[in-house]
């Protein structure tokens, strides 16, 4: 299969990979899984004390097209609002990186993890 | 490729194992993937008579036994060809044979997008992925093996587990499946998780061993 050069880019420096401190304020996770390719997907999340998502860290065990949408989700979340961040939608992700449609699923999965680490935001700091 | 179904006592209704002898009607046609090879609409079949159902509804319908037919008849044969090709591909591996018939008892088919999939499940999964990546980077042979041992003993009781629940969906009426169906499709759903982390050791491990 032939990737895009944006989702090689990705793919070959892959941004903010890893995880933060257990200790670290602020952090929430979102894990989400894609039983289809079996992609499993981690997508944390950190809010500062103004709202806003200041950093953002992803690992991610599955295809090249599922590593490029969360590296590129990590980008993007950074200095938005939760709500911001919502607004992402797989489209945009699946545009950007010129997915072709056997792998928009995993598109779906990096928006799906945004959802997820801002439930689990919300979850720990109840507003 | 593991294959639940390897070592797994033969369903006893192996009577209906001759069926495929029978005639090509257009009733067997369209019949469920399982009446076609004359089994027991069941997640545990008897796959020494799917392999000997499949070769000789293959060889009834092979198209080099139509070389001097008419056109219609050789549309027949080609159609016939493809529909027990596809049968047999659904009906061998214990995944997409638990997908089919799920489907087939009224259950959930898309797997595509859900994510009803317990955080401690994902992690679990996550985890076992960091693991075999780290073996991987150290070249642990022996880490490996031992956690494609282990994983490969929780897929076939994942596979055991799930036989049972589409046992109990098929045994009750329509109206009483929805619990052991959603039951069935969680069970699936982690069970696609777990063949493609078994796949990816053996991957890991034939890339190690050249």
């Amino acid at each position: 299969m032939a990737y895009s050069v944006k989702v090689l880019e990705h793919y070959e420096n892959p941004r903010n990979v890893g995880s933060f401190g257990k200790e670290e304020e602020g952090v929430a996770t979102g894990m989400v899984g894609a039983p289809a390719c079996g992609d499993v997907m981690k997508l944390q999340i950190k809010v500062g004390k103004d709202g806003i998502i200041e950093d953002a860290r992803f690992k991610t065990y599955g295809c090249g097209s599922a590593i490029a949408s969360s590296s590129l989700v990590t980008e993007w979340v950074k200095g938005k609002t939760l709500d911001q961040a919502l607004e992402i939608r797989n489209t945009q992700i699946a545009e950007e990186l010129a997915l072709p449609p056997v792998k928009i699923h995993c598109s779906i999965l990096a928006e799906d993890a945004i959802k997820a680490a801002v439930a689990d935001f919300r979850k720990k700091k109840p507003e | 490729m593991t294959d639940f179904a390897d070592g797994v006592a033969p369903a006893v209704n192996s009577g209906a194992a001759d069926a495929a002898a029978g005639a090509l009607s257009d009733a067997r046609f369209a019949a469920d993937h399982f009446a076609l090879f004359g089994l027991a609409r069941d997640f545990r079949i008897d796959t020494a008579a799917l392999e000997r159902n499949y070769r000789a509804l293959q060889a009834q319908t092979h198209p080099d036994r139509f070389v001097t037919a008419g056109d219609s008849e050789r549309r027949r044969a080609l159609q016939w060809a493809t529909r027990v090709n596809e049968a047999y591909e659904t009906l061998k591996k214990p995944l997409s044979r638990a997908r089919y018939l799920l489907a087939e008892l009224g259950g959930e088919s898309d797997f595509v997008r859900n994510n009803a999939l317990p955080t401690d499940f994902l992690v679990a999964q996550m985890e076992l992925r960091e693991t075999v990546a780290d073996a991987v980077a150290a070249r642990q042979v022996e880490t490996l093996e031992s956690l494609r041992d282990e994983r490969a003993l929780a897929l076939r009781a994942g596979y055991e587990a799930l036989a049972a629940i589409l046992a109990a969906a098929a045994a009750v009426a329509d109206s009483q499946r929805t619990t052991p169906l959603a039951q069935a499709a969680d069970a699936i759903r982690r069970l696609m998780f777990e063949e493609k982390l078994l796949a990816d050791i053996d991957d890991a491990l034939a890339a190690l061993d050249e």
